[in-house]
């Protein structure tokens, strides 16, 4: 039987959503406090899903241990305690969690191949969570 | 069609162990999962089922009964058990959460007559949980030894 294995990370990072495309004042309207010049901070809570048929060796969609090491390196390493808006990935694309989520998911899909990468789902406060899950689906 | 999930919870024990591997490989697999004596989770359970709401009782399903089935068929045999030995589906499959959320599937699915089945997930830690839908086809079934 197919098995979905989540498993929830957290990292801190700051970003200002400011778009080069928008006026000062386009921003202001568009972003609100997420515009402030200084930037602001987040606790992110990431949800990583992936699925396989269990292997019947091991009990295990595949092993969290490698799972958990790709994670560790490729994005807690690359995202926690820095600034979202100086990483190259957000040189062009404003650092929003929509952004952050497509970003994540490709950092895993290129990375970690025991297992298909099912989605990414971050929390960036209690109140709001994103979702993204690849363009084939 | 309504969607409605009943939460559980449950203490057990477990190790993990695959006697055709070497001790060796049993540690470098595993982990500290490998450790004979055993060690213990507060899983938490969801049940999720389907069914249109019936227009008599408002219900998709009645809890009380989802409540019996899930109490006789799963928390009566794991709650305060060492998987590993008291549980007849792991004495030829690993603990894993994985093959955990399979066998509660497998425990339900037969039983709940109102409503469907639509989803088991079980939590071995807050940061950690398997989903399961009852999904056994897939090209890559055979070749990853399906269960």
């Amino acid at each position: 039987m197919r098995a979905h294995l989540t498993r929830r990370y957290m990292f801190s990072a700051s970003h200002r959503l400011h778009s080069d495309q928008f006026s000062e004042e386009e921003n202001r309207l568009t972003y609100g406090k997420c515009n402030n010049p200084f930037g602001h901070g987040h606790n992110y809570m990431i949800e990583i899903t992936v699925s396989g048929f269990v292997d019947d060796q091991t009990g295990m969609v595949c092993n969290l241990v490698d799972l958990d090491g790709v994670v560790q390196d490729k994005i807690l390493e690359r995202y926690d305690h820095q600034n979202l808006n100086l990483m190259p990935e957000f040189k062009n694309t404003v650092p929003t969690t929509e952004n952050l989520c497509i970003a994540i998911y490709e950092i895993v899909s290129r990375g970690f191949h025991e297992a298909h990468l099912d989605k990414v789902r971050i929390e960036e406060t209690m109140m709001n969570s994103f979702e993204y899950a690849g363009e084939d689906l | 069609m309504v969607f409605l999930t009943r939460k559980a919870e449950f203490s057990a024990s477990h190790y993990y162990h695959n006697p055709a591997f070497t001790t060796e490989e049993n540690r470098r697999i595993f982990g500290k999962c490998n450790n004979p004596n055993g060690h213990g989770h507060n899983y938490t359970l969801e049940v999720t089922v389907k069914g249109v709401v019936d227009p008599k009782s408002g219900f998709v399903v009645d809890l009380k009964e989802l409540k019996d089935i899930m109490n006789r068929e799963v928390l009566d045999a794991l709650d305060h058990r060492f998987l590993n030995k008291e549980v007849p589906e792991f004495a030829t499959k690993i603990p894993t959460t994985e093959n955990l959320a399979i066998a509660i599937w497998q425990r339900l699915a037969p039983k709940l007559r109102a409503a469907q089945l639509h989803r088991v997930r079980v939590y071995e830690t807050p940061d950690l949980f398997v989903d399961v839908y009852g999904d056994t086809n897939g090209p890559d079934a055979e070749a990853q030894g399906a269960v």
